[in-house]
């Protein structure tokens, strides 16, 4: 008897809690808008301070990069107040050298990464689209590109875009990397791109844009892109990541931009002969691309969660 | 359905606009006339027979109700229609369009047709909505496609169009994305989109099926509101009778791929002849009903449309059935009543269906189910 007047005595509690429980979970859900994430601001903080760097280094009071410096030679970071990052194992400024690096890396990785979305992106939809014949060749293509290893191939590319040295005419080296990174980055973007267009494309909305009367090429860019974009981006942004990194792999080989000129691969190709010693040389530009890569994504997550207007995103 | 349509209609037709009839019909033939539409499917297991020799008109401004169980071939027939098919289909037949064929026309063409001239209204307006564009844009992009008016004289239709569906606040919601409507709403937006170059025909595929019980009725009368003001002929494909039963012109019952019985609707639902339609109107549960009356299912499966039985295709599941339903298959003819179709050898509430029933109860030769409630469910 007592268990039973126990039992209803503590029902109404336990009700009222499970109750508010789940009324507060919802107006939580439903109401309140997400809170930025305080990563974010340091991501963006990192990314401004990069653009500054890039845009305005000529103005900012840095060494000359290419200029060595007497007594500068390897002398590790917070040492020497004027160069504050110390200096490579040629007595360049590394502060300076990675802030100009910045430009060259941050010019080739972003326009190769562009280059790879574009095609890549316009190649994955159509494949994507026209699931017949078309999308069965284009995919054959993908995997041919993909089976290369990609630094390799992007090796392969340069040799072959490089032309004859002898001739003296030709693309620029910055021109010849963008397109070489680019064109390894297409057949990742690319199946990206189709696995999404594949899936949307089958959608009701699809078909009710054709009984409207639209045009492939309607459909394709107003209808399907819209919807794939966001995965496309997030996996350009990574795409910017392995840019860097892979630019820096053709550096170590040598086929990156001439030296003097620094770019982040350049300067870790250089210090590596020096890794024993002053392993801080090698470090200065890897923590940049590391922050830069992880600022990049953070951002794109972020941008990504904001804007998404579709159901899941709620 | 047929051209001469005896039964008076107390819907807004032809003859109750007359000043507007002549211009609107400018010749004599029918707005839609289907004759013998086949559509295959090729699949891995062989050659799908979804529709398998359909024959009907519709006259501008009227409703053919097309009803059937899932399967049956209902929304593949509109589709074959109006030619959305994906790439593994074909067609064969006609499909006549005001005077014109149709079917297997190139894509160029069915262009034209298509949410100028025909459209349709999808079933689950979740999905048949873009996600990521505003409502506004999708309406105003059909009307872009088929219109040459300038962008403000669209915004203004898509304004008005929404307007007219019934939406509260139109002006704000052509500002939102599809995911900030109720079901309601969508499948109103979704109206819109199709009504928006003004076609003359309407397919709506299970237009409430994905709604709330509530909002079906508001949804149906809409349509009906909007094809009487607008003169629009309509395809309403549906499950369930209970949807065509006021709203219908004339109604078609679907089995297997086939017509298996049409008639005006108001005959349809006195003198039904078909077994299968006697099933799907039992099948409905009734207020006046006890509670906890068992559901009257019809027993057994569709057909597998691969390998579709011989004979009558609903024979395997049909208490009239007799062996001559399971080698011949009855054609799809009128008897009695004109314009009452319907295909089967011993129709319900005749003398041959109340022989063949009495003799397959007494054999015990009912196959999966009788009409009888009592009788074992397998």
């Amino acid at each position: 008897m007592s268990m039973v007047s126990n039992y209803a005595g503590l029902e109404p509690e336990m009700a009222s809690g499970i109750i508010h429980d789940d009324i507060s979970t919802e107006t939580g859900d439903g109401v309140t808008k997400k809170k930025v994430p305080f990563g974010a601001y340091l991501a963006a903080a990192w990314m401004s301070l990069l653009l500054v760097g890039i845009l305005g280094a000529p103005y900012l009071p840095l060494s000359d990069p290419n200029e060595s410096i007497a007594g500068l030679q390897e002398v590790p970071p917070f040492q020497v107040t004027d160069h504050i990052l110390g200096g490579d194992s040629n007595g360049r400024d590394l502060l300076a050298r990675t802030v100009y690096g910045a430009r060259v890396s941050m010019e080739v990785a972003v326009s190769a990464v562009m280059f790879g979305l574009i095609i890549g992106g316009a190649l994955g939809l159509l494949s994507g689209y026209y699931r017949g014949k078309v999308g069965n060749v284009l995919v054959s293509l993908f995997d041919i590109l993909l089976a290369f290893p990609p630094l390799v191939l992007a090796l392969a590319l340069v040799a072959v875009l490089k032309g004859d040295p002898a001739s003296g005419k030709g693309l620029p080296t910055v021109v010849i990397l963008i397109l070489a990174l680019g064109i390894v980055s297409i057949p990742v973007l690319a199946r990206i791109t189709r696995a999404n267009t594949l899936a949307w494309g089958q959608r009701d909305f699809v078909t009710a844009a054709r009984a409207q009367g639209a045009k492939n090429s309607r459909i394709i860019i107003r209808e399907i892109l819209p919807n794939v974009l966001p995965a496309m981006i997030s996996i350009a942004l990574l795409g910017i990541a392995v840019t860097i990194i892979a630019e820096g792999g053709l550096g170590i080989l040598g086929v990156s931009v001439e030296p003097p000129t620094a770019t982040w691969g350049t300067i870790i190709a250089d210090g590596r002969t020096a890794l024993r010693d002053s392993p801080y040389i090698v470090f200065v530009p890897c923590i940049a691309v590391f922050l830069t890569v992880l600022s990049l994504n953070y951002l794109g997550d972020v941008v990504r969660d904001r804007f998404d207007v579709r159901e899941s995103a709620l | 359905m047929t051209t001469t349509d005896p039964e008076p209609t107390d819907r807004v037709g032809a003859d109750a606009d007359p000043q507007a009839a002549p211009d609107r019909v400018p010749n004599g033939d029918p707005l839609l006339q289907v004759t013998d539409l086949k559509t295959n499917f090729t699949s891995d297991r062989g050659r799908v027979q979804a529709v398998r020799g359909v024959t009907f008109t519709l006259d501008r401004g009227k409703t053919l109700g097309i009803v059937g169980e899932s399967g049956s071939g209902k929304s593949v027939l509109a589709r074959s229609i109006m030619g959305l098919m994906p790439s593994n289909a074909t067609r064969t037949g006609s499909v006549r369009y005001d005077g014109k064929e149709v079917l297997n026309a190139p894509l160029k063409v069915m262009r034209e047709y298509w949410g100028d001239q025909m459209s349709m209204v999808f079933q689950d307006p979740m999905t048949a909505l873009n996600p990521v564009m505003r409502v506004g844009k999708q309406i105003t992009e059909s009307i872009h496609e088929h219109l040459d008016v300038s962008k403000d004289y669209a915004n203004e239709s898509a304004l008005k169009i929404l307007q007219s569906v019934g939406i509260p606040e139109a002006k704000r919601r052509l500002r939102q994305y599809p995911h900030e409507l109720s079901g309601g709403m969508r499948q109103r937006v979704m109206i819109a989109i199709a009504l928006a170059c003004g076609p003359k025909l309407l397919f709506a595929d299970e237009p409430t099926t994905a709604l709330d019980v509530t909002v079906q009725a508001q949804i149906l009368d809409l349509l009906q509101e909007q094809q009487r003001e607008r003169f629009m002929a309509v395809m309403l494909v549906t499950h369930d009778l209970g949807v065509v039963a006021g709203r219908a012109d004339d109604i078609a019952v679907m089995y297997a791929g086939q017509i298996v019985e049409r008639a005006p609707a108001k005959t349809l639902f006195s003198d039904m002849a078909h077994p299968y339609t006697e099933a799907l109107l039992q099948s409905i549960p009734k207020l006046e009903m006890p509670n906890h009356t068992r559901l009257q299912a019809i027993g057994g499966r569709p057909p597998d449309l691969v390998n579709p039985p011989q004979g009558c295709k609903f024979s395997p599941r049909c208490p009239y059935a007799q062996d001559k339903c399971r080698e011949v298959e009855p054609p799809l003819e009128e008897h009695g009543t004109p314009g009452h179709a319907f295909a089967c050898f011993y129709p319900v509430n005749s003398p041959e269906g109340a022989e063949a029933l009495a003799r397959n109860r007494s054999s015990n030769l009912a196959r999966t189910n009788t009409t009888d409630p009592t009788a074992v469910v397998s």
